[in-house]
């Protein structure tokens, strides 16, 4: 078996008992980029160099009897809106072409003290906005099951690397599914943590009351290790909690018996395609068989997520994306009358269709007159949002729903209408509108295109472990992880 | 249309973006559909329901009142498109 399709936990203990160098490690996942990455488009930037160099400073340690960390020696990808040092972070996005961050986000100092190496940069919706990664001013992302389909998005990069062998795991921000959905399209493991839990200090912000950042794998154990290295309190970050530090691998654990999950079938009764539906059906009877507890609850205001997700997310977006205005970094351009002139052509050059679709959307919605009837009224049902899952929290351990109503769509399919590409979120925003964990992982194949589906799991404010054991135990009875993509470009 | 063109081009000018006659005409339609969409809100009865603006008890958290080293001046010039003796260089603001 080619080391790159081997999972972090197996290459870590690999590398650790010196069955294999990292050097090794690190070419043959490089040999599976320059083998893939032509099809897929998964990476905007590659740091061999600084990988190489990385590999024989741990491998020396190593040697030495050091110990190089928990991920010592393993090679992964980052989305392009996490900074590190001077590599370039774009966001996709032609206003942050040339930037250059000068530190690194709080989540790869982690990574790094806990011996990640860093492959490259990955592909991205432009700003985090979309769920497709077609936003993306670079290149267009394939996913890795069917080339002429879309990876889902934001994160689509990241999750199409990881899909495709092409990293052990990644980083991905999910700021209404960005993480979950583009998991749930690329038939891998992807984690939105609770708000507070990592950092998002050198995290580019699209909304910052719910952007969190959280890792893929190609597995439970591999996502739960990345977050324990991830997470924890940052006095940079004002928002993070603080809390006492867990390991969460104890969560680990293959048995639900007893355990209560909950069916919140109003919330899910439109818009699911059947195929999906059978997939999550069937997971319901998996659950089910393991000894888990299967009560219906009733989620009838989250049913408004959407509109709430996205009157809040493109207010947060617009004041955010003010800064980019052509002065202390980011695109300026070239030709301008006066002040006014260059903020404007510097924004108008710089930004794309959809983020400037999303400026004006926050903009109106925070303007005069508007207000109250939108950002206000999307808070206060933010509370009653949030109050809802307080109260299912009350009966039950965790919930389960699909992570998107249907499987990755083709290129081009919601071109005409943004409105039905915000509508494939509906299953992911009630998690980051109410600020808690949730978790996507492979819940079959659709029979009529043989794509993907995810099943997700939500579980209350800080209670990873009930979502990891959900997950993990899923996992290990069902072993959707472990069909590989086919790189197959059909017309049907 | 719930959303005017005269909407458009106000909002277009608050966010400092130039929009052609076309992306006018097609922001005007996505706007408006979209606010179509987001008016299901009205229909939610919010009467005395306070607003989350955030989802965790958040509290202004103050650093102790010590120097630390800062960035060095000519890295954090280095990602600004134009500069001068040491400084970023902006148009003319004050006539």
């Amino acid at each position: 078996m080619d080391l790159y399709s081997l999972t972090l936990t197996e290459i870590a203990k690999k590398i650790k008992e010196k069955e294999v160098t990292i050097k090794e490690v690190l070419d043959s996942v490089y040999s599976r980029i320059d083998d893939k990455e032509a099809q897929v488009d998964a990476y905007l930037t590659l740091t061999r160099e600084s990988a190489y160099k990385k590999a024989q400073e741990l491998q020396d340690r190593l040697d030495n009897g050091e110990d190089i960390g928990v991920l010592g020696g393993v090679p992964i990808a980052i989305k392009d809106n996490i900074c590190i040092k001077g590599v370039k972070t774009t966001c996709a996005s032609r206003m942050l072409e040339n930037y250059e961050p000068i530190y690194n986000a709080t989540v790869i100092e982690k990574l790094e003290n806990a011996g990640a190496i860093v492959l490259g940069k990955t592909n991205m919706d432009e700003f985090a906005m979309g769920s497709s990664t077609e936003t993306s001013y670079f290149k267009k992302t394939k996913n890795p099951w069917d080339l002429t389909r879309v990876p889902g998005g934001s994160s689509g990069g990241s999750a199409a690397a990881v899909s495709a062998d092409m990293a052990y795991a990644a980083l991905g921000s999910d700021t209404g599914g960005s993480i979950r959905q583009p998991a749930s399209f690329c038939s891998v493991v992807g984690l939105k943590p609770t708000y507070g839990l990592v950092s998002r200090f050198g995290i580019v912000a699209y909304a910052s009351s719910l952007d969190q950042i959280g890792p893929f794998g190609k597995t439970v154990e591999d996502v739960a290790t990345m977050l324990n290295v991830i997470s924890g309190h940052d006095e940079k970050d004002t928002t993070s909690a603080n809390l006492e530090e867990k390991d969460y691998t104890k969560a680990l654990v293959n048995d639900i018996k007893g355990k209560v999950v909950g069916i919140p079938t109003d919330f899910i009764s439109t818009g699911l395609n059947e195929e999906v539906k059978m997939a999550y059906e069937s997971a319901i009877e998996t659950l089910k068989s393991l000894g888990a507890q299967v009560k219906e609850i009733s989620l009838k205001t989250a049913k408004n997520c959407l509109p709430t997700y996205y009157i809040i997310a493109d207010a947060e977006a617009s004041s955010n994306l003010g800064r980019y205005d052509g002065i202390r970094y980011g695109h300026r351009a070239k030709e301008f009358s006066d002040l006014d002139d260059l903020y404007k052509k510097s924004r108008t050059e710089g930004f794309g269709a959809e983020v400037k679709r999303r400026i004006m959307l926050g903009t109106y919605v925070l303007s005069a007159g508007y207000y109250d009837a939108y950002y206000k009224r999307a808070q206060q049902v933010r509370t009653l949002i949030v109050d809802e899952f307080k109260k299912a929290f009350e009966d039950v351990d965790v919930i389960m729903i699909p992570t998107a109503p249907n499987t990755s769509f083709k290129f081009g399919a919601h071109d005409a209408s943004p409105l039905e590409m915000y509508l494939e979120d509906m299953f992911t925003v009630p998690v980051n509108v109410a600020g808690l964990p949730g978790i996507s992982i492979p819940g079959g194949f659709a029979k009529s295109n043989n794509m993907p589906i995810g099943i997700q799991f939500i579980a209350n404010a800080f209670d990873e472990e009930n979502l990891l054991r959900f997950a993990y135990t899923f996992e290990q009875n069902t072993k959707y992880h472990e069909a590989k993509p086919q790189f197959i470009k059909e017309d049907k | 249309m719930s959303v005017s063109k005269e909407d458009v081009l106000h909002i277009a000018k608050l966010s400092k973006l130039n929009l052609t006659d076309e992306e006018l005409e097609m922001y005007t339609k996505d706007l408006s559909s979209i606010v179509d969409f987001a008016n299901q809100l009205s229909s939610i009865d919010v009467e005395g329901v306070k607003p989350t603006a955030h989802i965790l008890n958040i509290q202004n958290v103050f650093r102790k009142d010590v120097m630390q080293p800062s960035f060095d001046r000519e890295e954090i010039l280095k990602n600004a498109p134009s500069k001068d003796a040491g400084c970023i260089s902006v148009p003319k603001v004050v006539e």
